[in-house]
């Protein structure tokens, strides 16, 4: 059902009844590395490009996702997922090999969230019984394709921020009364593209924070709820300038938010000591940090509900080159626990 | 359209997301970037002395097998993924040197393997190293046109 201007509430509460989640060599230095399922400790996955590496993260991540929920192939309706490749080739390749119907969407690094939120809408309405969603990426490929090679030597200033090697993907159901224990998708805001001039591709924290902002207040407009609802927000990959950012922002538009209350996956997913500069970046980094992290925390009771806003910035290397300014989108859904409540 | 004007709505941001930037450490780069620029030019006239006493080269002909030498140290330096860490350690101080030079054409070499020889490493080669070249034949050109004009005008 929709409520206010641009929120989806899902009383129906489809369920998130697994998860998988694949990493690469750095991500299994992180500080997150033991809420991945697999993690490789080679960027190329012995494939013999980084774009099949891509796309064999995306189908370890559904596979794993697939052998949770006790599910085939077959069970699944939907794959709706995507990445940050040209023409989403290495989701695209993978769901070839899957065979399910498939929806390819692009939201850059907000993809994980379009992909959650339309994904719920499908379930909650009674088009589905299951789906898998999800996003993904790879530092390699993404590099190669945005910025420079990947061995080049040309020095990133501090606002840069490192793309995650991975792919995160959900298995959601509309059966809630066969999971009376996992967590539900309750309401989801999409977000519309925010323009606010920046044009640097290496300070995307500082892009994507008014997207954020925007979403997150457009949420608490809409659903007429407190802030203080949500035991966390959490940012797909603001990164540290991002972060602080939006939450100026937020307190502009009267939206007070705590320190810890308001988090980052793009900060939660590396060490200290990594040379990320600002933060991670790219689809992996909500779509593995949420479905991997933020999902144990909430089935070991830590987090009762969160609202998880994944930003991207819709640039292109073209866009960059020829001094357009840098659009960007953010989508937010809720992920609740509800214990007990059968149907 | 590009870079149109800014709205005040974006210059506000602007001020406002500057507050949280963090800035490029400029002083602390161009002291890094001076001494290891500095450390690479000295290994550098190690090895143009090293061609000169024990080779038959003279300080003026020792210059192209010393450059080769540098390029073929940044090429191994590269392919071992060790350039592109020096080179957000020092920026310019490894990005300068003709070292530099060679990082950036088999830096796109290596990624563009995958794409097969022909089309991959052959037509990506010099898409970072391609500009250098063109600017700087063009440069050398019209130096070299100015200098001849006067000459001849200084008969």
């Amino acid at each position: 059902m929709r409520k206010g201007k641009q929120t989806w509430e899902f009383e129906n509460e489809p369920a998130i009844i697994a998860t998988g989640v694949t990493g690469g060599p750095f991500e299994a230095r992180g500080r997150l590395a033991e809420d991945f399922d697999i993690l490789h400790d080679d960027l190329w996955i012995k494939e013999q490009s980084y774009e099949k590496a891509h796309q064999r993260l995306i189908e370890e991540a559904v596979q794993a996702a697939l052998e949770k929920a006790g599910l085939r192939k077959e069970d699944i309706h939907f794959f709706i997922a995507g990445d940050l490749i040209n023409q989403l080739s290495p989701t695209n390749f993978a769901a070839r090999t899957y065979g399910i119907p498939y929806f390819g969407i692009f939201s850059a690094c907000a993809t994980s969230m379009e992909g959650l939120a339309l994904a719920a809408n499908i379930l909650n309405h009674g088009n589905a019984e299951y789906i898998v969603t999800g996003a993904a990426s790879h530092n390699g490929a993404v590099e190669r394709q945005f910025r420079y090679p990947t061995e080049y030597g040309g020095q990133k200033p501090p606002t840069a921020q490192w793309t995650v090697t991975g792919a995160g993907f959900a298995v959601l159901s509309s059966k809630r009364a066969n999971y009376p224990n996992e967590p539900v998708v309750s309401r989801a805001t999409i977000g519309k593209v925010i323009d606010m001039g920046m044009n640097d591709p290496f300070n995307m924290g500082g892009a994507m924070a008014p997207a954020a902002a925007e979403t997150i207040f457009a949420h608490f407009q809409d659903t007429g709820l407190d802030p203080a609802y949500y035991d966390l927000i959490v940012t797909g990959d603001l990164g540290k300038i991002g972060r602080s950012t939006a939450l100026e922002l937020l307190e502009k538009k009267g939206i007070k938010l705590a320190e810890k209350q308001f988090q980052d996956c793009g900060l939660l997913i590396y060490r200290e000591d990594q040379p990320v500069q600002a933060g991670a970046s790219g689809a992996a980094s909500s779509a593995t940090v949420i479905y991997g992290h933020l999902l144990k925390l909430m089935k070991k009771g830590a987090i009762q509900r969160m609202l998880c806003v994944a930003t991207g910035a819709l640039l292109s290397p073209l866009t960059v080159q020829q001094k357009e300014t840098i659009p960007c989108i953010a989508h937010a859904v809720a992920i609740e626990m509800k214990p007990g409540r059968m149907h | 359209m590009a870079n149109p004007k800014k709205t005040p709505e974006q210059k506000e941001y602007e001020k406002l997301e500057k507050k949280h930037e963090v800035k490029r450490p400029i002083w602390r780069n161009c002291l890094t970037a001076f001494w290891v620029g500095g450390l690479f030019c000295v290994v550098g006239q190690a090895i143009t002395y090293f061609y000169i006493y024990f080779f038959n080269f003279t300080e003026k002909t020792a210059s192209n097998p010393t450059v080769a030498t540098m390029i073929f140290l940044s090429m191994v330096l590269t392919g071992f993924g060790i350039y592109d860490h020096i080179g957000q350690f020092a920026g310019a101080g490894s990005a300068v040197p003709v070292t530099g030079f060679g990082n950036a054409v088999i830096s796109a070499a290596i990624e563009h393997r995958t794409e097969g020889f022909v089309l991959g490493v052959g037509s990506n080669m010099f898409k970072l190293a391609g500009s250098v070249i063109l600017f700087g034949v063009f440069s050398a050109f019209v130096v070299s046109l100015v200098k001849t004009i006067l000459s001849y005008w200084g008969g």
